[in-house]
């Protein structure tokens, strides 16, 4: 009994293992090559799109709300103590520094990530990766490098856009709703945000977020069962690996960053 | 030039621990159509598939022009490939590419011809399979039979020395099964190719065949041009050119005694 439960975490493990090396193996072929920007660039571009741009409307949205909640929230608390004057340093510093990066990598997972997924899932079960293959055309290169350069691009920007509509939307509740008188608004923030220590690691953030996220979604349409049964596990899979890595990688960012 | 195109020499492969070839070896005649045939499930995909290069033999040669594929680095293996096509039995079109962009697809990628050299290449290729008027059509708005030529067109697209098809016939209607027989033997002699077909279709194979294998139980259990091989005296290979349910190849799928089963319930 205790042997067989033995035997199954040592399964587990070692297929996990696998897995983790499968992908470094993929990701390893898709990007050391020499560069032929006169083929990879319009892929890129068209990936930047469908990955990056189609991805905006709901990082604005979410944004915005995120934002305006961030102000309500903050302000119930700071008017009793008289501080209203410190919720643009409030909403700005939640939001560079945590939210942002992180709420767009989550959204980025449910939204590009599992659409990356799928595609090369049904690509690679409708033969198609292996037709490319046949043809001398290296699928890691075709299909996987500018998809993964397109996730890692666009996501800090995402971020960034994110946490600008998010200040807006605080701005918006904060002053135009809640009465909080507008330059202190900006000036608070413009006196508590550091370039460095906030907005630089945010971006480094998301840039960590944006390689995890992309690499898993990748990975796990790269290795689906190609059966329609395989990539519905793999595009659910990817939205919560990738979520929980990203979880666990902002304790660990967060700790380096600001803990001491 | 030597006669063969391919050479397998002793090939031995394995799925974990199932054989599914043991020492076998066929040659393949430059300019012939051979076909392959054999009951689904003994791997004819996956011997395509070590032709070309994507599974590795456990042993045995896999000689393409003298060039062993098997033991070839990646840029060489790339550069084999470019002189073979195979066709996928569900035509593996991009799904995101006009029919015509798909055709394209091989010339863009391996050569850095003008735009209306490429517009040339791909019309007559589309002209080749009767597809010149599909070319704006999506993959996803053809039927089953014109998939399947719109992907041969793109296979002899750069004029391959090799061209391979797995089961070309499976799932065709008989006036798309006709012409798809027709262009393998055109396509064959019009552009000098040397065709490999594995496919369980007796009849389509047997008309169009040079030199037929017939592979089963891990082996080749008979060969010979189509002729020798209707009087080939294997039950086995009789078995399946006559289509028989029963013979050596047994109706029942590997199962303890009928009755012991049944009497289990009893007990």
């Amino acid at each position: 009994m205790i042997v067989d439960k033995l035997q199954q975490l040592g399964q587990k493990s070692i297929a996990k293992i696998q897995g983790m090396g499968r992908a470094t193996v993929m990701l390893f072929g898709a990007l050391v090559a020499w560069p032929t920007p006169r083929k990879s660039f319009p892929l890129l571009l068209k990936q930047l799109y469908v990955v990056g741009v189609l991805s905006l409307l709901i990082i604005l949205v979410s944004g915005l709300f995120i934002g305006m909640v961030l102000a309500l929230q903050g302000y119930t608390v700071l008017s009793k103590f008289g501080a209203e004057q410190m919720l643009g340093p409030l909403v700005a510093l939640s939001l560079l520094r945590e939210l942002g990066p992180v709420v767009t990598a989550l959204l980025f997972a449910g939204r590009a990530g599992s659409a990356l997924t799928a595609e090369i899932g049904l690509m690679k079960a409708t033969e198609q990766l292996s037709g490319m293959e046949m043809m001398a055309v290296d699928p890691l290169r075709r299909i996987i490098a500018p998809r993964f350069w397109a996730g890692v691009i666009s996501m800090p920007l995402l971020a960034m856009i994110f946490t600008a509509v998010g200040i807006l939307g605080g701005h918006l509740v904060g002053v135009d709703w809640l009465g909080v008188d507008s330059g202190g608004y900006w000036s608070a923030m413009q006196a508590n945000v550091d370039f460095q220590q906030d907005i630089m690691n945010g971006v480094i953030k998301s840039a960590v977020f944006a390689l995890i996220v992309t690499w898993i979604a990748l990975h796990k349409g790269f290795d689906a069962v190609p059966t329609s049964e395989g990539i519905s596990q793999a595009t659910t899979q990817t939205v919560v690996t990738s979520s929980l890595a990203v979880l666990g990688f902002d304790f660990i960012l967060t700790a380096v960053m600001f803990g001491g | 030039m030597s006669d063969i195109l391919v050479d397998i020499q002793h090939l031995t492969f394995k799925r974990g621990d199932r054989v599914i070839y043991d020492d076998m070896s066929m040659q393949f005649q430059r300019g012939k159509v051979t076909a392959i045939m054999g009951p689904s499930g003994i791997g004819k995909t996956t011997l395509l598939r070590l032709i070309g290069g994507q599974l590795k033999p456990e042993q045995g040669k896999i000689l393409i022009n003298g060039q062993d594929i098997p033991q070839l680095n990646r840029k060489d293996l790339y550069k084999a490939r470019q002189k073979m096509s195979m066709l996928f039995q569900s035509g593996a079109m991009f799904s995101d590419m006009s029919v015509y962009d798909n055709v394209a697809f091989p010339i863009r990628e391996h050569t850095r011809l003008p735009e209306d050299i490429i517009r040339l290449m791909v019309l007559m290729k589309l002209e080749a399979v009767g597809l010149r008027g599909a070319r704006d059509l999506m993959p996803a708005e053809l039927s089953g039979g014109m998939a399947r030529r719109a992907a041969l067109a793109r296979a002899i697209a750069l004029d391959p020395q090799l061209i391979m098809y797995d089961e070309p016939f499976a799932g065709q209607d008989p006036i798309s099964m006709g012409v798809i027989v027709r262009l393998i033997r055109s396509l064959n002699n019009a552009l000098g190719l040397t065709s490999v077909v594995v496919s369980h279709d007796v009849n389509e194979v047997m008309s169009i065949a040079d030199y037929v294998y017939v592979v089963a139980e891990q082996k080749v259990i008979g060969q010979g041009t189509p002729e020798e091989l209707r009087a080939h005296p294997s039950a086995l290979v009789q078995q399946f050119l006559q289509g028989e349910s029963d013979g050596p190849v047994p109706f029942h799928f590997k199962a303890a005694s009928y009755s012991t089963e049944l009497m289990e319930l009893a007990k």
